[in-house]
């Protein structure tokens, strides 16, 4: 166990367990409590815990190849259920908990909005188990338990999705497209493990990595290799098993949108870098072969179709929701790379796009709070009306297309050089031309919002017009200024992220 | 042929039940019968599980409180492997609560649509969108 850093010891060797409990126990007391704000002060307060759990795990994990095991319930591995941190998902569990602390500020203005009064305190219970779920499968060293919470996550997850039928019936059946493929592909995940544990006898991810890498050549590890992408893939919306995503996205409530297009779909792309780097070796040719021609073709067409639909859509977070299909594309042709530079890459572009997708779903959360505006068109001039906000969105745009001084700049600029490295120039005409296509859908929006006069009235019923909170401003310019800041000052994420790479390439039979 | 899948009796059982319950999943547009092939579909796979831990002349991993503290186990005895089935257990009440989880959702969007046919909440949310002009 490393050394505390500024919790007390006896917190910090628990502190894998208490991500996860905290969140998972507070939910059922949120379910149980009638008063939404009181359930909203439970989610806030496991959002803390989790992130001050996760900064110390973080910090722990800084050296060379350090590795926190935490044995649950104090029986050893590969026997009983292993927590195991190391830099990679140390990265994605700050990830994960600083945007669910952000979220949750701007759940508290939004969330009153949205959802009937009656149902907040459940509603809170669900994002606890939903986001119990997440830090779950970026904790644990146990394949079947990660299993049990990506159907946590997801069960939680289908529940708030849902909740958006207050505003418009077709979060309903998005929800329920969602539920149907999340469980096809959580079911072939399961496949997955069975055929692993059939050929290895544990279920321990580091233990299958020796028992694997021993046996070179077995068929039963390959195909079960390739339920588990299928299945993962799904929930990370891998091109074309996307299909679920635009929907859910668009008609979730605004607070959900923000929350899982931060963490979801990055969770998801955690575990397939940890099976194909960590629990599979890259050395042995079938993961090397998957990557190249399956992956790396996948993403691309990925980035280039889902861009191009994104163009034609009328409804602004369903346009968002298309370009997240296709910053998917960009992870997974990092990770296609098969280099550590090009899973660094990944991993650093996972990071930022949760910064930039974060600050966009959060600003268009804004203006339907404010205006009671969805579609694009009716964004028209609210670049006058609501400056600041404005301002904010167009920060996050600018990163998503990958202007210079922002964070989509550093991603896109080191995901060009790994591929430079390989001698993939295609590759490279691939992620120039899906961010000419972010430039003109991003243009759409941005000349909507500033090119035109301030709107009279919005479309909130009686018309009246809303002043943005101080609780959407702040977590909303704090995404937006780490755009900027991490645009310019990279050093800290690059370091994060080629951490993360090589703790994912080395990390497994260390 | 006939040879390999009597000794394989049961994965054919296996992927018969799975394939079924794929293809009711796709092919049907009521959301209830789609359910009910993501169930079957899903307990294809705990069947899969079982089937795993099953070790031939083994028997159940039940072990004689006297014998353990005597010394007197026999170490030859065959047993079967009774993890697969502690995980099915666990993928079973997760299959329950999707399963409620679905047919909740169904429920409301009977109240929403009036209908749980696909093809008619299609219709139904594309003639919305036209009136409105989304």
């Amino acid at each position: 166990m490393t050394d505390a850093y500024f919790l007390p010891a006896a917190i910090v060797a628990h502190a894998p367990a208490l991500l996860v409990a905290v969140p998972l126990i507070l939910s059922t007391v949120a379910a149980a409590i009638p008063s939404g704000r009181a359930a909203w002060g439970l989610a806030f307060v496991s959002a803390m815990v989790a992130l001050l759990c996760a900064i110390e795990l973080f910090l722990g994990t800084r050296g060379e190849y350090a590795i926190i095991s935490y044995a649950m319930g104090g029986w050893e591995p590969p026997y009983g259920i292993e927590f195991r941190i190391d830099g990679l998902n140390a990265a994605l569990l700050l990830l994960l908990s600083s945007t669910g602390l952000l979220a949750l500020l701007f759940a508290l203005p939004s969330v009153a909005d949205e959802i009937d009064k009656r149902k907040q305190s459940l509603f809170y219970a669900a994002f606890l188990l939903c986001f119990a779920g997440l830090s779950g499968v970026a904790a644990t060293g146990d394949a079947f338990n990660l299993f049990v919470f990506l159907e946590i996550s997801s069960i939680g997850t289908y529940a708030i999705i849902a909740m958006g039928h207050q505003n418009d019936r077709r979060a309903l059946t998005a929800s329920f497209n969602y539920l149907v493929m999340g469980t096809i592909g959580a079911t072939f995940f399961v496949i997955g493990i069975g055929f692993l544990y059939m050929a290895t006898g544990t279920l321990n991810m580091a233990d299958i990595a020796q028992t694997i890498a021993a046996q070179p050549g077995n068929r039963v590890v390959e195909v079960g290799f390739a339920f588990i992408l299928v299945g993962v893939g799904l929930k990370a919306a891998l091109f074309p098993l996307h299909l679920w995503l635009p929907n859910a996205y668009a008609f979730a409530p605004n607070f959900v949108t923000t929350f899982l297009a931060a963490t979801a779909t990055k969770v998801a792309f955690y575990v397939i870098i940890r099976f194909s780097f960590d629990v599979f070796s890259i050395d042995s040719g079938f993961v090397q072969n998957t990557l190249t021609y399956v992956v790396t073709p996948l993403a691309i067409s990925g980035m280039i179709v889902a861009s191009l639909q994104a163009l034609f859509q009328s409804d602004a977070r369903r346009l968002l929701a298309y370009s997240s299909v296709a910053q998917v594309g960009y992870m997974l042709l990092g990770l296609g790379m098969a280099t550590a530079a090009g899973v660094a890459a990944g991993s650093l572009h996972l990071l930022n796009h949760a910064l930039m997708k974060g600050a966009l779903f959060m600003a268009l959360g804004a203006f339907a709070y404010c205006y009671g505006v969805r579609r694009i068109d009716d964004l028209k001039g609210l670049g006058q009306a609501m400056p600041f906000t404005s301002a904010a969105f167009t920060i996050g745009a600018l990163s998503l297309i990958g202007v210079p001084f922002t964070a989509g700049f550093v991603s896109k600029f080191y995901l060009i050089q790994a591929a430079l490295d390989n001698d993939w120039w295609w590759a490279v005409v691939a992620i120039l031309a899906a961010s000419v296509l972010a430039v003109f859908y991003c243009y759409r929006m941005l000349v909507t919002i500033w090119v035109n006069p301030a709107p009279t009235e919005g479309l909130l019923p009686n018309g009246h017009i809303r002043k943005v909170p101080l609780l959407i401003t702040v977590p909303l310019w704090v995404l937006a200024l780490a755009n900027l800041y991490f645009g310019t000052n990279a050093g800290f994420m690059v370091d994060m992220a080629q951490t993360a790479a090589q703790a994912a390439i080395n990390g497994g039979v260390s | 042929m006939l040879e390999m899948l009597s000794e394989r009796f049961v994965y054919v059982v296996i992927i018969v039940l799975m394939m079924t319950g794929l293809y009711a999943l796709i092919a049907t547009g009521n959301l209830v019968k789609r359910m009910v092939g993501l169930t079957i579909f899903q307990t294809s796979v705990f069947l899969l599980y079982i089937t795993m831990g099953k070790v031939f002349g083994g028997v159940p991993p039940i072990l004689d409180y006297k014998d353990l503290s005597n010394g007197t186990l026999d170490p030859n005895q065959l047993y079967s492997n009774p993890l697969p089935h502690v995980l099915i257990l666990t993928a079973i009440v997760v299959g329950v609560a999707t399963l409620a989880m679905g047919l909740a959702l169904v429920v409301r969007i009977r109240e929403a649509y009036g209908t749980i046919e696909d093809d008619a909440i299609s219709e139904a949310d594309y003639s919305l969108e036209l009136e409105k002009g989304v």
